[in-house]
């Protein structure tokens, strides 16, 4: 089976690490098969092509792994050259893109996955720690249409899954990210205009909705 | 392409291992540049200018245009001057590269400094266990490889400089046995044939400087308690 389909992505529900790597796949109309992975059973499969993580997503091209998500989305960039680039082609240029792509995983990821996970004083933090973190990237954006600049790009792709998941860092917080970021949502808006974008982000009530099946399953506070 | 060395600037502290991997990167390839030594402490004007986001070194300036963050900036070098390649040129592999890389900076630097410079006795044990698990995995990646690289070392190497040099200085000080040669002994193989490589050996701190350097941080750590 493998032999015939040579792309498959295996993701899990609303991870928007998943998401990137599908909106990449579809951006650059790739045929692949999707994998829905239970990360409470974690599969065979999942166990032998992730053996060090155990995570998701990850790539399988012609029976071989590709792990962590903007390490895949890169891949996919570079073996389907031709069709939508989203890094760009000067080395600056790239390195500001791996940059702000990082920024992204060490300050937007951590500080919003506590505003759903804690309370008080520790919540308050994360609040002020994520806007900090959106607001630094509204600047990068400035007045461009995509961090790419007129193309959706690297960065695009790294941060427009959590759009999904606004709502529920909303609920939680007690706050709108429009109110702090409208330019950001002017961004997210017009990614949602792409059908690569629309066809993978998850509706946000479904989110939230699996957020707080989470939070009861595993008793969080 | 050559540079003269106005053109090309790292920003960096002697004792980082982070910095250590853009020096060995530029001596590979033989990049002339200047070196600005920061004091962490008192961090300087340029450095808020080159990097206002983490400000942090190293911080590499090329042409006045700045880039952070040592991996990103292994990358830029790697695209910028060709010769004595650290990156594979098939994809797949690169993503290899890639994976391992940050395997190293997510799983062993962390866990390796907190199994030292933390306060918590439970929390070091733990991070002791983690550094175990992740070391083997490198050790059963390694192989029979001379390098992670193949026959010449390459960009996991160069990432991994942290623990060829660093993890066996904290560790002393600790009185731990994290890597050992009993323990590893293909990743201390690797380790020895690393460090004195003659590109590397030139880029390596001096070494008691900055044991003492440590030394004083774990003292300071453990008579905080």
């Amino acid at each position: 089976m493998e032999d015939k389909v040579k792309v498959i992505l295996l993701g899990s529900g609303f991870s928007m690490f998943g998401m990137r790597a599908m909106i990449a796949l579809e951006d650059k109309g790739i045929k692949y098969e999707y994998m829905e992975q239970d990360l409470t059973n974690k599969s065979p499969l999942l166990l032998e092509m992730n053996p060090i993580h155990k995570k998701i997503p990850v790539l399988i091209h012609h029976g071989r792994p590709i792990c962590e998500s903007l390490i895949i989305v890169e891949y996919i960039d570079t073996v389907w050259k031709s069709n939508a680039p989203l890094l760009p082609s000067d080395p600056y240029q790239r390195a500001q893109a791996r940059f702000w792509a990082d920024f992204i995983d060490q300050k937007v990821y951590h500080a919003s996955r506590r505003i759903w996970t804690t309370d008080g004083d520790k919540k308050e933090v994360a609040k002020k720690e994520f806007f900090e973190s959106l607001k630094q990237l509204e600047e990068v954006l400035g007045d461009k249409p995509y961090f790419g600049g007129d193309t959706f790009g690297f960065v695009d792709v790294a941060l427009i899954p959590f759009y999904c998941w606004f709502y529920t860092y909303e609920t939680f917080g007690g706050f709108k990210v429009e109110a702090e970021c409208p330019k950001l949502i002017s961004w997210a808006k017009r990614c949602m205009q792409k059908e690569s974008v629309s066809k993978t982000l998850v509706d946000e009530k479904e989110v939230y909705e699996s957020v707080l099946d989470y939070k009861k399953k595993f008793v969080l506070s | 392409m050559a540079s003269n060395q106005e053109e090309v600037k790292l920003l960096g502290a002697t004792g980082s291992p982070f910095v250590c991997r853009v020096q060995i990167a530029l001596k590979l390839k033989g990049v002339e540049y200047k070196f600005i030594e920061e004091n962490l402490r008192n961090k300087s004007e340029l450095l808020l200018k080159y990097n206002p986001v983490h400000k942090k070194v190293p911080v590499f300036v090329h042409n006045e245009k700045p880039i952070a963050e040592s991996l990103v900036i292994l990358e830029y070098i790697e695209e910028t001057w060709k010769g004595n390649p650290i990156l594979p040129t098939d994809p797949y592999q690169r993503a290899l590269a890639r994976f391992w890389s940050k395997f190293i900076d997510d799983k062993v630097v962390t866990a390796a400094w907190k199994s030292v410079f933390t306060a918590d006795e439970k929390e070091r044990e733990k991070n002791i266990q983690e550094s175990f698990e992740a070391l083997q995995f490198l050790e059963n990646e390694l192989k029979d490889k001379k390098f992670f690289g193949g026959e010449e070392f390459g960009f996991v190497d160069i990432t991994a400089v942290f623990i060829a040099f660093w993890i066996p200085m904290i560790q002393e000080i600790a009185g731990l046995q994290l890597f050992t040669a009993e323990k590893f002994p293909k990743l201390y193989k690797w380790s020895q044939e690393f460090l004195n490589h003659p590109v590397v050996k030139e880029c390596l701190p001096p070494r008691d400087p900055v044991f003492a350097f440590f030394k004083g941080l774990y003292q300071s750590l453990t008579a905080s308690k």
